[in-house]
């Protein structure tokens, strides 16, 4: 642990910040970005987290074990959002091939049953 | 205050008693990132499968209602830092003093949130009591939404319940003079798990608000 004691104005300030970031996410949600609304969302979500985790956890001060601890745990939850989105992501339906005729494939299938 | 000068003895320091505490709390939060982070997983993949029913259940949701939820939870953590700040100085009475502004804060958080349960219960918006007040297109869909939007808040709400527990604690214990400058991971620890909780929110308030704000 680091002793280092920040001033009341610090933590302030950094509360500000939070403040600030807050009423630009609620706005600019309100604004159409199409396909920006999400990650302009998420991008200030994560640099309020990264502001309280930086400042607020002391994690800018702290030994390597514990950045190493909070890194790793970012590390799994990607991995497990890699893996989900590999599938989800990249699914689609497929066109039938041309010629393709439900009515005699089913008759095909039918005396295999 | 004579029996905690010397830190626990399988420690060299209270430095490096407090580093592992600290390490401690960092592993827990790792598992904790996961936790709400398979729930998380959970809601984006759905929100690929069905992203126009996202936008109407996100509708459902106050605006207003969750961005002063967001204020009142980041002014608890403003005085959770405070408190932390004052146990690094050895100020019990001041450490006594937030704590018990970062209680009120949380259990304000907390009555904002059954507000808005109470709301969603007089709408008819809860899916599988009644969610007849919802009569636009995917209706299953977006009753999906609302229950990860139940889930989410609720899983949150009683880790809310947990850290308003912990800080009672840490409270009295710095009532009774248990902390000083030197020895005061208690203090620490609770932060953290306190800033964590936070964090989460400020995920889950676009995620769960924010989404069909624009249309």
């Amino acid at each position: 642990m680091s002793t280092r004691v920040h001033s009341v104005r610090f933590y302030v300030g950094i509360f500000a910040a939070l403040l600030v970031l807050t009423v630009l996410t609620t706005s600019v949600a309100e604004i159409d970005l199409g396909a920006f609304n999400s990650p302009v969302a998420m991008l200030i979500a994560a640099a309020k987290a990264t502001l309280v985790a930086l400042f607020f956890m002391h994690l800018r001060w702290s030994g390597y074990r514990m950045r190493f601890a909070a890194i790793a745990g970012l590390l799994w939850l990607s991995l497990m959002f890699a893996f989900v989105l590999a599938d989800v992501a990249t699914r689609h339906i497929p066109e039938q091939p041309v010629g393709w005729n439900e009515a005699a494939a089913s008759a095909a299938r039918a005396p295999l049953k | 205050m004579s029996s905690h000068v010397y830190p626990a003895p399988h420690f060299r320091s209270f430095e490096q008693q407090h580093e592992a505490s600290e390490l401690g709390m960092w592993g827990f939060l790792c598992t904790e990132i996961l936790f709400f982070g398979g729930v998380l997983c959970g809601y984006t993949m759905y929100r690929l499968l069905y992203p126009q029913a996202w936008v109407h259940g996100s509708e459902l949701n106050s605006l207003w209602l969750g961005a002063a939820m967001t204020v009142v939870l980041l002014a608890s953590s403003l005085t959770m830092a405070l408190a932390v700040r004052a146990a690094q100085l050895g100020q019990s009475k001041a450490i006594v003093g937030f704590l018990a502004v970062t209680i009120a804060l949380g259990i304000g958080f907390l009555v904002l949130k059954g507000y808005e349960y109470y709301g969603h219960w007089v709408h008819h918006l809860v899916p599988g009591f009644n969610f007849s007040g919802y009569q636009a297109p995917d209706h299953p869909q977006v009753a999906l939404f609302v229950v990860f939007y139940f889930f989410l808040t609720l899983l949150h709400a009683v880790h809310m319940i947990v850290g308003v527990g912990v800080l009672s604690v840490i409270a009295m214990m710095a009532r009774r003079d248990r902390f000083s400058a030197i020895d005061h991971g208690p203090v620490e620890i609770a932060g953290l798990y306190w800033h964590f909780v936070d964090i989460v929110w400020l995920f889950l308030f676009p995620l769960l608000y924010l989404v069909g704000a624009h249309q």
